[in-house]
């Protein structure tokens, strides 16, 4: 089984609480976390609804493999309408909370209506009750989590915030549990704190049992184990330098997004990488990384905790920044470094540590910011705008104040909270805005690897390097290498990648996993933890359908067709140096091939026999 | 041979695989909460450390129980509490000066590292060799290998 079977159901408006059992002819079809949940919030809110207003709900979900001992099994995900883009968002997070919400006993938690006055969720098993939550409204995610925790005089409550940028309405806010793990993108955490809900704590004491068949589970886990640790990429690459593997390789290849995406590769790339992290300082002698770290059960342990220099400018007349927390991943170091052409790693590090304290999504921060400067750089934003700030590319002084001001949702910080899409139309330049579907790029430029553009150009949550990282494929040859320089296949690729990762994201596993896993190695786990008869291909097919549902509740939000594009500057601006030199991304090769192998009309609508062949209830979806 | 838990906290990565196996192997269920080895994180100074009993030859567990139900394994040298013989008095869990017996609210009975009868679940699972299970006699000869390897290239090198 591996599921709990059960739905904690929170209604926020009036306070009711409530046990339910979870639709396992849902999760027949669906399997959980990302898939279970989408299918809930398909079938319970209308896609058209106001994302900040109490019709939207909220739901926390687990996968039938969070909290067991499935290497990396301790993901959840935050799956809720989106307000940076009108998709279905579906946020995941690893850390240590999602495990204890399955050990107390819970597959999914639904939050609905909004609460009167703000309120965090106290969760012990079966215990659960809202606490008024005025004492730490208003105050960081740190901060709430410290206080909380001292409020039960309980170290080991596992706690998920929201921080002062989602309460002041950042449209990238994040869900933080365990201090630096997030669910980072799409908003959120804005959602969450638009229901005047704080936090979530969690102590669960049940464990996870009841796996179907537990010596067939234990054999497929410990299986999938030995091929993480022989593998290169999660077994020393990813330990080593974290995801921050990729900062040289992708600059290399001239895929490095530089200053707004103007440029495809960063002349300091290599003073933020992995290899950078590792560098003892000049002034202490030691390294910004002071150690890997891993999540629930994750025998890869990719994850960073660093230092910032005390000495630094951002940090040293402020103690609090002092310790160790979490340090820079690859997208955090793209967007906060090469996309802003800033390439100071304290900078970077301590704006990626507001990023964790207020809960903000750095990419998407890092995104704006780069948008922000081109336009400080053509004069539209000026020192009126900023309070004096010189809001200049490369400038790590501008990073800080940028990070700071839109940690507390203050001045020029509410205007960056807004995100690329809108503040560049704010400004009468929407060509500039980095975005699809209102969501801000991830750190690999699509004119230097072809796949990747019809990737974010069909996510279904915008731009997003996670709904399809071909960039496996394309730069590492994982499972195959294929050229990056050329449409051909990619369509097929892309579609591989996003039905096998939304399985993924179903099950409670990491989709980091899947640098050495295949389709092959989680399937035998899945099956031997749930009924249901879990083969390569049912995954496979789940995910698919998973992939169309969503497609469904987007385009039963008003998205359409049209939405599936890119900004102009991939499309026409080709790149200036590197390998791709002179090229531009060429969608238009992609797409209509993506379509059809889809089974969608060119209109990218699912087609009736699609709908019959993947049993989804398009019906459902009218209201 | 007489082998005893080692454990080398800079290289555990805190990702509770330990408490899993733990769990599982005693109660059957992944219950971090039940594990005997705890892993323990100081999180402002990057530092996780896994800590269990060491199982002292004076067992200060073993010789405050006033009804005898913690035994010595004279195979393991593990320190074993006889379920059955406990009466859920908590002595034991106030007499070690390291915390590692506890008190289980479901079962009523203390509760202890017992090294799994030889074979610890805990060093099986771990994904970095944090923790390991070697010759009791010898337990610092991984670090003697590691300082020996430092001062071999330290005269190379001079």
């Amino acid at each position: 089984m591996s599921w709990t079977k059960k739905v904690l159901r929170i209604n926020l408006s009036n306070g009711r609480i409530s046990s339910e059992p979870l639709r396992m002819d849902w999760a027949g079809e669906y399997l959980g976390q990302r898939g279970l949940a989408t299918k809930y919030l398909t079938e319970e809110i209308d896609p058209k609804c106001d994302a900040l207003g109490p019709e939207n709900k909220l739901i926390m979900t687990t996968g039938p493999l969070t909290g067991t001992m499935a290497a990396t099994g301790g993901r959840y995900s935050i799956v809720t309408k989106s307000p940076l883009t009108g998709c279905v968002a579906c946020s995941n997070s690893g850390g240590f909370l999602g495990a204890e919400m399955k050990s107390a006993g819970w597959d999914m938690i639904i939050f609905e209506g909004k609460a009167p006055k703000p309120v965090f969720l106290y969760l012990e098993n079966e215990t659960a009750v809202l606490v008024p939550a005025d004492e730490i409204w208003g105050t960081s995610c740190w901060h709430a989590d410290e206080w909380i925790h001292r409020k039960y005089q309980d170290p080991l409550l596992r706690i998920a915030v929201v921080g002062r940028s989602a309460e002041k309405g950042c449209l990238y806010a994040a869900v933080v549990n365990d201090l630096h793990r997030a669910a980072g993108r799409s908003g959120v955490g804005t959602v969450m704190a638009s229901k005047n809900l704080k936090a979530v704590a969690i102590r669960g004491t049940r464990g996870v049992g009841n796996v179907r068949d537990i010596s067939a589970f234990m054999a497929a886990v410990n299986k999938g184990k030995k091929v993480l640790a022989d593998n290169a990429v999660t077994g020393q690459g990813l330990p080593k330098y974290g995801t921050q593997v990729m900062m040289n390789v992708i600059n290399e290849i001239g895929a490095m997004p530089t200053r707004n995406m103007r440029e495809v590769q960063f002349e300091g790339s290599n003073n933020i990488s992995g290899e950078a992290m590792h560098e003892p300082r000049k002034s202490d002698g030691k390294p910004n990384l002071v150690t890997n770290a891993g999540c629930f059960a994750c025998t890869i342990a990719c994850g960073r905790i660093s230092t910032i220099d005390r000495g630094h400018f951002s940090i040293s007349n402020k103690p609090h920044y002092w310790g160790a927390s979490g340090g820079l991943e690859y997208e955090a170091a793209w967007a906060l470094g090469s996309d802003i052409g800033v390439d100071d790693l304290d900078a970077l590090t301590y704006a990626n540590f507001l990023c964790n304290e207020d809960g903000y999504d750095p990419i998407s921060f890092g995104s704006t910011l780069a948008a922000a400067m081109e336009l400080y750089e053509m004069g539209v934003i000026t020192k009126k705008q900023t309070g004096g700030v010189e809001l200049k590319f490369g400038s790590a002084e501008a990073l800080s104040w940028a990070a700071e001001v839109t940690a507390k949702g203050e001045g020029f910080g509410l205007e960056l909270g807004l995100g690329s899409k809108r503040l560049c139309e704010k400004y009468g330049h929407p060509e500039l805005s980095m975005t699809v579907k209102g969501q801000e790029f991830p750190a690999y430029d699509p004119r230097g690897i072809q796949g990747m553009g019809l990737a974010y150009a069909t996510s279904n949550r915008g731009a997003c390097h996670l709904r399809g990282y071909t960039v496996a494929s394309e730069v590492l040859g994982v499972p195959v290498k294929t050229d990056p320089l050329v449409t051909e296949g990619k369509a097929d690729l892309v579609k591989a990648f996003q039905d096998a990762t939304a399985a993924v994201d179903s099950t409670g596993l990491c989709v980091f996993t899947t640098f050495a896993w295949t389709m092959e190695d989680i399937a035998p786990q899945v099956d031997a933890a749930c009924e249901g008869g879990w083969s390569t291909e049912k995954m496979l097919e789940t995910g698919e359908r998973i992939w169309n549902l969503e497609r469904e509740f987007n385009l039963a939000a008003g998205i359409t067709a049209k939405d599936d594009t890119l900004p102009p500057r991939l499309l026409k601006e080709a790149a200036k140096t590197g390998p791709a030199k002179g090229m531009v991304n060429n969608l238009h090769e992609m797409l209509p091939k993506y379509y059809e192998i889809r089974g969608w009309t060119k209109d990218g609508v699912p087609s009736k026999d699609t709908r019959k062949r993947l049993g989804l209830n398009a019906s459902g979806l009218a209201g | 041979m007489l082998k005893a838990l080692q454990i080398e906290p800079e290289k555990c990565t805190g990702c509770l695989q330990c408490e899993m196996a733990c769990s599982f192997h005693a109660d059957g269920v992944f219950n971090p909460s039940k594990s005997r080895i705890k892993i323990f994180t100081f999180h402002d100074e990057g530092r996780f450390v896994p800590y269990t009993c060491t199982q002292c030859s004076e067992a200060w567990c073993m010789h405050a129980c006033p009804v005898e139900a913690i035994v010595l394994n004279e195979k393991t040298g593990a320190k074993e509490v006889l379920a059955d013989v406990c009466v859920g008095c908590k002595v034991c869990t106030i007499a070690c000066p390291f915390g590692t017996v506890n008190y289980d609210q479901t079962s009523k009975i203390a509760y202890k590292c017992d090294l799994c009868g030889g074979a610890p679940e805990c060093a099986k699972a771990c994904p970095t060799g944090a923790i390991t299970y070697v010759d009791a006699d010898h337990t610092g000869l991984a670090r003697m290998r590691g300082h020996a390897a430092k001062s071999a290239n330290m005269s190379a090198g001079a």
